[in-house]
């Protein structure tokens, strides 16, 4: 998933680094940060579930998804020459409850398969390329701002590519996969 | 208790390595994330913070993180944080369980709680069902959620825990919804600074029990007025509420309690007064 998205990434981050940063820029950047971390740190929360429920094969792509975030996250930082976390992180308000790129907490079932767990990541990255897209056509955001949030925005969609290729190289789900035969509800 | 090292701490510095078991897409999960995040904001360090818990699902919370913990006995997670806070005025004491804990079999803890008005946050995590033992009707479920165990429903009017809060002598109420962490955070974050007794109940739904509460996100929305000092407006305004209004809902003046005469004595002293 990483390939070429990073190439996309790296080209702007290969831009002459520690300008002194416009404030629309770092404000931004922290909105950016912000969203990549708080995916990182969901799918790590969901990895550990769900080999806390002994669903190793997804917790284990729930970590690669937490990794590829959270490289995310740290691009930003090296980008920006912050040395560590912003501090308007966790106090940021974003139009939904959660930042468009963590899935919420409640799409998680413990019997889920792989491919469930590459849709709610498809969805999340359709969520931020959507975000980005708005504040990229906003006239409220300052050019420099929009140009920013429209490369962001093509990462997300060329990220969207790369999970499909990756859905469609994992089995489709069983019809009844949610079916246990031990399921938690009291039986009559 | 491992206390981390100097640096500005992150939500991250609050959390122990121990995995929770709740059942995944439990809301308990962001509730969890509220609470380190609220600790985060606050810049308290976990050895400044202790977090007491009854029986329960949401009671499991002290185990997940790296502050003081106390996993007390169901329904008494309140007068164990009580006597906590009387003894160790310097801590930060979070007090957290689930609806079933709270209302029902520390249903006259919570009154008196309430009544005491101790600088304490309460954090219930109500998902209208007692989830550890497979899915009872708590005090919280509506009269007419059919299930198994409940064959047409309860029939019984349910608790309603903001009004009984405001009655009892609350401080602060508010209402958050474990679909935001981060407004969970700052709730929970304005509860802490709020002197007195804090109450903030979090819509946290269970999803293997009440998986029709996945419908929550779409039902809640923030409170249409800010919050109220004056106890009758607010009685009036919990009185109609629905039960999905979020934020801060009323911000008492009362004075915390203060136990008059408080003798600070080095241990070996006091042990002398209990000797036989």
């Amino acid at each position: 998933m990483t390939g070429s998205s990073r190439k996309a990434k790296n080209s702007r981050a290969q831009e002459p680094r520690r300008r002194p940063a416009s404030k629309a820029r770092e404000e931004f950047m922290a909105r950016a940060y912000a969203m990549e971390r708080d995916a990182a740190e969901r799918y790590t929360e969901f990895a550990d579930q769900m080999e806390v429920h002994n669903n190793p094969e997804v917790a284990k792509l729930f970590r690669q998804l937490a990794e590829i975030e959270g490289l995310h996250a740290k691009q930003i930082l090296e980008e920006m020459g912050w040395p560590q976390m912003p501090p308007p992180v966790y106090a940021l308000q974003w139009e939904a409850p959660e930042p468009p790129e963590t899935a919420p907490v409640t799409e998680l079932h413990y019997r889920m398969q792989p491919w469930h767990a590459l849709a709610l990541a498809l969805r999340n990255e359709e969520r931020a390329e959507k975000f980005l897209a708005s504040v990229a056509r906003s006239p409220k955001s300052p050019p420099e701002v929009r140009k920013l949030a429209a490369e962001m925005a093509e990462e997300e969609r060329e990220h969207q590519r790369l999970i499909r290729e990756w859905m469609a190289r994992v089995p489709p789900p069983d019809p009844d996969w949610s079916r246990d035969p031990d399921p938690p509800f009291l039986g009559d | 208790m491992n206390a981390p090292d100097t640096a500005a701490l992150t939500p991250q510095s609050f959390k122990s390595d121990i995995k929770p078991v709740w059942c995944p897409g439990c809301g308990d999960f962001s509730v969890l994330a509220g609470i380190t995040r609220a600790l985060a904001m606050l810049g308290l360090r976990p050895e400044q913070v202790a977090i007491v818990s009854g029986i329960g699902c949401s009671s499991r919370i002290p185990a997940y993180t790296n502050c003081y913990g106390f996993h007390g006995v169901h329904g008494r997670a309140l007068p164990a944080a009580t006597g906590l806070k009387i003894a160790r005025p310097d801590l930060t004491v979070l007090v957290a369980g689930g609806d079933g804990d709270g209302y029902s079999i520390g249903g006259n803890h919570f009154l008196h709680a309430c009544r005491r008005n101790v600088d304490l946050t309460y954090i219930v995590m109500d998902n209208h069902v007692y989830g550890m033992t497979k899915g009872q009707p708590s005090p919280t479920t509506e009269p007419g959620w059919s299930s198994k165990l409940a064959p047409g429903g309860t029939g019984v009017r349910e608790f309603h825990p903001l009004v009984i809060a405001l009655a009892s002598g609350a401080n602060f109420i508010a209402r958050g919804f474990s679909g935001d962490p981060n407004g969970c955070a700052r709730l929970i974050a304005e509860a802490v600074r709020h002197p007195g007794f804090s109450f903030v109940e979090i819509l946290s739904p269970c999803v293997t029990f009440r998986p029709d509460q996945r419908a929550w996100k779409d039902l809640v929305r923030p409170a249409p007025v800010a919050p109220t000092d004056d106890p009758a407006r607010a009685a009036r305004r919990l009185m109609t509420d629905d039960g999905f209004n979020l934020g801060v809902l009323y911000k008492g003046n009362r004075p915390a309690y203060a136990p008059a005469g408080a003798r600070r004595a080095p241990l070996a002293e006091l042990a002398k007064e209990f000797e036989v």
